[in-house]
């Protein structure tokens, strides 16, 4: 009884979770331009999608802003996660974690901010990064994510033994053999998760890059936060569609490649 | 191993720590009508305008709308979480909590204004039975909805693993021992799934106290919340001190909170 209960509640917040999606998806084939009135099954939302310049030219700059993020943040994040698996109690270490994960949990409007601080402050000393545009976005995109990848990483590695890097290191391996023989082989699954999270991270902010942007970088989120604000266009439920689906099929990947990391862990 | 150290050190030093230090250092300056607009002397520069009861209530309020958007996810998820950790499908039943997460903020509120606006799907509703609409987007009721329902899986998947590690067979032993539902709840369930409950909490708490997106699109436009004041104080008005103090203040009030729920 209580079971059926719980059953029924979980049922009823995954439709208050999908219902509106759906919404969206639907509405997005919808011939005419409403939520309210189906008219008919249509594709002409998408074929307006492909000819607005301005969103197409926004979001190819997103994925490249994207791609470029989460490379950056996947390498640095890398190096932080495996600081933290394997280097053992170095001196300030407290501090290391603590600035690994304050932008973990930081509201993007605090982020963004002090890093727009940051780049004019460095401009005015040393005239890099001269203005801002996509390259600030992509620091910033990458300092905001890089802790994801960090904790994967961590996690991945706490699941094995660190006898494997000492066994490969008295056979004769120098240090850097053996993070690529062993060590990175090992976290390549939560490497590869945490690229796919901070890409999908990346082509969702808003804020940040509002922050830490400047003319002529108008990224895809921006662009459709500011034509939200006068009001939803049909043309805008076709890309909302579009992007769940380049989601989806992310997420999945990820989700492919966790259990790969979780199966590791085991043996 | 050494630069690996080293260069997470580097980037952690100029990306986060210069940054915060940098953010607490100007809210010390005045503002100037130049390029960046900052002037010397060095005072109490924006942390004066705390004070300001303007100022004060954006804060106290963006507080509480987040203390209520964490409670009502508490309050909501906490038994789908329960239910996914008991259920055969746990992995399946995470993956679908976890996709509209990831489907994009906008996504998500693209939907929500399509249902809350004027023309929009519940006044449509509305004026099918004969009622008439309301004016539901821009208010108070539609931005705690949108916040729920973006910062909902923040909870689940906390509370969620805490109760699918936690032991099942004290719960057994509990009810076998004689004690009814609601005690084993109280007594085993609920302690044991604290942990999540607090990650949660904070999850939850934290970012929704500095959102911007979600009040600006389905929030009403008159209600002062601090993301909002600062966005404002610092692309409206380029008073770079003002902002840089307010959003010194949250970061203090948010760390704070952190410290509080992982504390106990």
């Amino acid at each position: 009884m209580r079971q059926r209960l719980l059953t029924v509640w979980l049922i009823g917040g995954l439709v208050f979770l999908y219902a509106p999606i759906a919404l969206v998806v639907a509405t997005s084939f919808n011939a005419a331009p409403l939520m309210t009135v189906w008219s008919g099954a249509s594709l002409r939302w998408y074929v307006q999608l492909w000819h607005s310049p301005a969103l197409m030219e926004a979001a190819a700059r997103s994925l490249g802003i994207a791609a470029a993020s989460a490379s950056l943040a996947t390498l640095l994040g890398g190096a932080a996660g495996i600081a933290l698996g394997r280097a053992g109690a170095f001196r300030g270490r407290g501090l290391f974690e603590g600035l690994v994960a304050i932008p973990l949990i930081l509201p993007d409007l605090l982020i963004g901010l002090a890093l727009l601080l940051l780049f004019i402050a460095l401009e005015a000393l040393t005239g890099w990064p001269a203005g801002r545009g996509v390259l600030t976005i992509i620091l910033a995109h990458a300092t905001a994510s890089l802790a994801f990848v960090a904790v994967t990483v961590r996690a991945r590695l706490a699941g094995f033994d660190e006898a494997l890097e000492h066994a490969a290191a008295d056979l004769g391996a120098t240090p850097l053999v053996v993070l690529r023989r062993i060590t990175i082989p090992l976290i390549a699954p939560a490497l590869a998760a945490g690229w796919l999270l901070a890409f999908t991270l990346s082509l969702d902010d808003v804020v940040i890059a509002s922050f830490t942007g400047g003319p002529g970088a108008t990224t895809l989120p921006m662009a459709i936060f500011s034509s939200l604000r006068l009001g939803p266009t049909p043309v805008l439920n076709a890309l909302a569609t579009i992007i769940l689906a380049l989601v989806a099929g992310l997420l999945l990947a990820a989700w492919k490649l966790a259990p790969v990391a979780a199966r590791g862990a085991r043996d | 191993m050494r630069w690996l150290l080293g260069l997470s050190w580097a980037w952690l030093l100029l990306f986060v720590a210069a940054p915060a230090a940098i953010l607490a250092g100007i809210g010390l300056l005045s503002p100037a009508e130049t390029v960046p607009p900052l002037a010397l002397p060095i005072g109490l520069g924006g942390y004066g305008g705390l004070a300001d009861p303007f100022y004060l209530r954006a804060l106290l309020g963006s507080l509480a709308v987040a203390a209520a958007t964490a409670l009502l996810c508490l309050v909501l998820g906490y038994p789908m979480a329960l239910a996914i950790a008991r259920s055969a499908h746990r992995r399946l039943l995470l993956l679908l909590v976890m996709l509209p997460f990831w489907s994009g903020i906008l996504l998500r509120l693209i939907a929500w204004i399509g249902i809350f606006r004027d023309e929009g799907l519940i006044n449509a509703a509305l004026r099918g039975i004969g009622l008439a609409p309301l004016a539901l987007l821009h208010t108070d009721a539609a931005m705690m909805v949108g916040l729920v329902y973006c910062y909902l899986p923040f909870m689940i998947l906390p509370v969620e693993a805490r109760l699918a590690a936690a032991d099942g067979r004290l719960e057994m032993a509990a009810a076998d021992l004689g004690a009814r539902p609601w005690q084993v709840f109280r007594r085993i369930t609920w302690p044991l799934s604290l942990p999540g409950v607090r990650a949660g909490l904070a999850l939850v708490f934290i970012p929704v106290s500095g959102e911007y997106v979600i009040p600006d699109l389905l929030g009403a436009p008159g209600t002062p919340l601090i993301g909002r004041v600062i966005w404002d104080e610092f692309f409206q008005s380029a008073d770079w001190p003002q902002a840089t103090a307010l959003a010194t203040a949250l970061l203090a009030a948010m760390l704070a909170a952190a410290a509080l729920l992982r504390g106990r």
